[in-house]
């Protein structure tokens, strides 16, 4: 039940980071207020240095705010223990980072049911979980290669299906496609898309226009606060191929 | 329709109109969607009357309404190989938004940083447009090549936007310093 008595999945009041004091005193993020109802594919875009990453790190509790709140499903996440915002990270959060962070010695299949492991979910179910999440990114037949063996989006596409491990209520996703080519930026395109439609409330940050592009809502952020904020749905549907040069 | 691009339809082989416009909506896609099938019909006829394209009534298919058979003449066959040697390429239209930056910012019309944010929200709706698009065909259609072409243009413009920003709020930065 939520305690703010609103409908966002994610919600941010007065959210600042600082670094240093005084005369060095840096605003990283600086003074957010943020609401993503649940379903939403939200981008944020901004110059390295604006503070989106600190922003998101802050929003998946793997870093605390200097002050502010954040609610997560109605539940204030930003005063929680360790213990408990380990929890979080592990249950409610699904995180994919630019630089994959899959364990190198386990395989495809055992890299995506490891957070289900450590939730304490039995092996049998876990595989099955993960087995099912790998067939959901179209690599049931990569689930016995290590991460070495795959390419640069196929381990992307394994992140992803590992930060879905747990169905969290959220997925975080920092530069995804940073690191890969077109093509392969596509796949996950594709699969961001197929997240939303499947209803998961993503946050990504991104500087990739491609990325942006797919999310229903653009926030721009400049030294640590946000400047515009746009909703790409439902906009100017063009002709297609005026875009290309053909006319009418 | 250009008119060499009919024409180069046909120099595989002679072919009839609804042959043209099969092979014209693999191409395109669903960037073909809009396009008004009565216009191939227009620029065949003005072809055959300056000379390039010949037409043929082909027999034998009493169930096809269509059929015109048409064919290039050594004339036509001519101009397709020069559009193909030929080096030509839109120019992008990047000026006029520039001097609309200048003039705002001179002027004091208008915030140059809020000018650049309307134009980004149009191209990335566009890019949407276009993305979607991309991710709905395919990956081996003619029309999947094309769609990648407008993503990586409006990708390109979306960074020149970037750098105008980036330069724009410099300046209104150091402006500022100077009050």
């Amino acid at each position: 039940m939520s305690e703010t008595g609103n409908q966002s999945m994610l919600r941010t009041r007065g959210l600042r980071k600082e670094y240093g004091k005084e005369a060095s005193l840096v605003r990283a993020v600086d003074c957010v207020d943020l609401d993503v109802p649940a379903g939403e594919t939200l981008a944020v875009m901004g110059p390295s240095g604006c503070g989106k990453s600190t922003l998101l790190h802050m929003l998946g509790g793997l870093d605390r705010p200097s002050s502010g709140e954040i609610w997560l499903a109605g539940e204030r996440i930003d005063r929680m223990s360790e213990r408990g915002m380990a929890a979080l990270r592990r249950d409610a959060v699904g995180f994919v980072f630019q630089a994959f962070h899959l364990m190198d010695e386990l395989t495809a299949v055992e890299n995506v049911e490891l957070p289900a492991l450590l939730a304490g979910r039995s092996p049998r179910a876990a595989r099955r979980r993960a087995t099912a999440l790998l067939e959901q990114v179209g690599l049931a037949d990569r689930a016995r290669h290590l991460p070495s063996q795959l390419s640069g989006g196929q381990r992307q596409r394994v992140a992803i299906a590992r930060a879905l491990a747990n169905s969290p209520l959220i997925v975080l996703a920092d530069e995804p496609t940073g690191n890969l080519d077109s093509e392969a930026t596509l796949d996950v395109l594709q699969l961001l898309d197929s997240l939303h439609q499947a209803g998961q409330t993503v946050v990504i940050v991104t500087h990739d226009s491609r990325i942006a592009a797919t999310a229903d809502r653009l926030i721009s952020m400049r030294d640590g606060a946000f400047v515009d904020d746009t909703r790409l749905t439902g906009g100017t549907v063009g002709n297609l191929g005026a875009l290309a040069g053909l006319d009418g | 329709m250009q008119q060499e691009v009919v024409l180069a339809l046909l120099a595989k082989e002679p072919s009839h109109g609804y042959q043209l416009r099969a092979r014209l909506r693999d191409a395109l896609g669903p960037l073909g969607d809009a396009m008004n099938d009565g216009q191939i019909y227009v620029t065949l006829a003005r072809l055959e009357k300056a000379g390039q394209v010949a037409v043929e009534r082909a027999a034998g298919m009493p169930d096809r309404p269509d059929r015109k058979m048409y064919a290039l003449t050594a004339a036509g066959q001519h101009r397709v190989s020069e559009w193909l040697a030929e080096v030509s390429w839109p120019r992008p239209d990047l000026a006029e938004f520039h001097l609309k930056l200048l003039a705002a910012a001179a002027a004091h019309l208008a915030d140059p940083i809020a000018i650049v944010d309307a134009q980004r929200r149009e191209l990335l709706r566009r890019l949407r447009d276009a993305q979607r698009a991309a991710m709905a065909e395919p990956r081996e259609s003619e029309a999947a090549l094309l769609l990648e072409g407008i993503v990586l243009r409006l990708q390109a413009d979306l960074r020149w936007l970037e750098a105008c920003e980036r330069t724009w709020t410099k300046r209104k930065a150091n402006s500022r310093g100077e009050r």
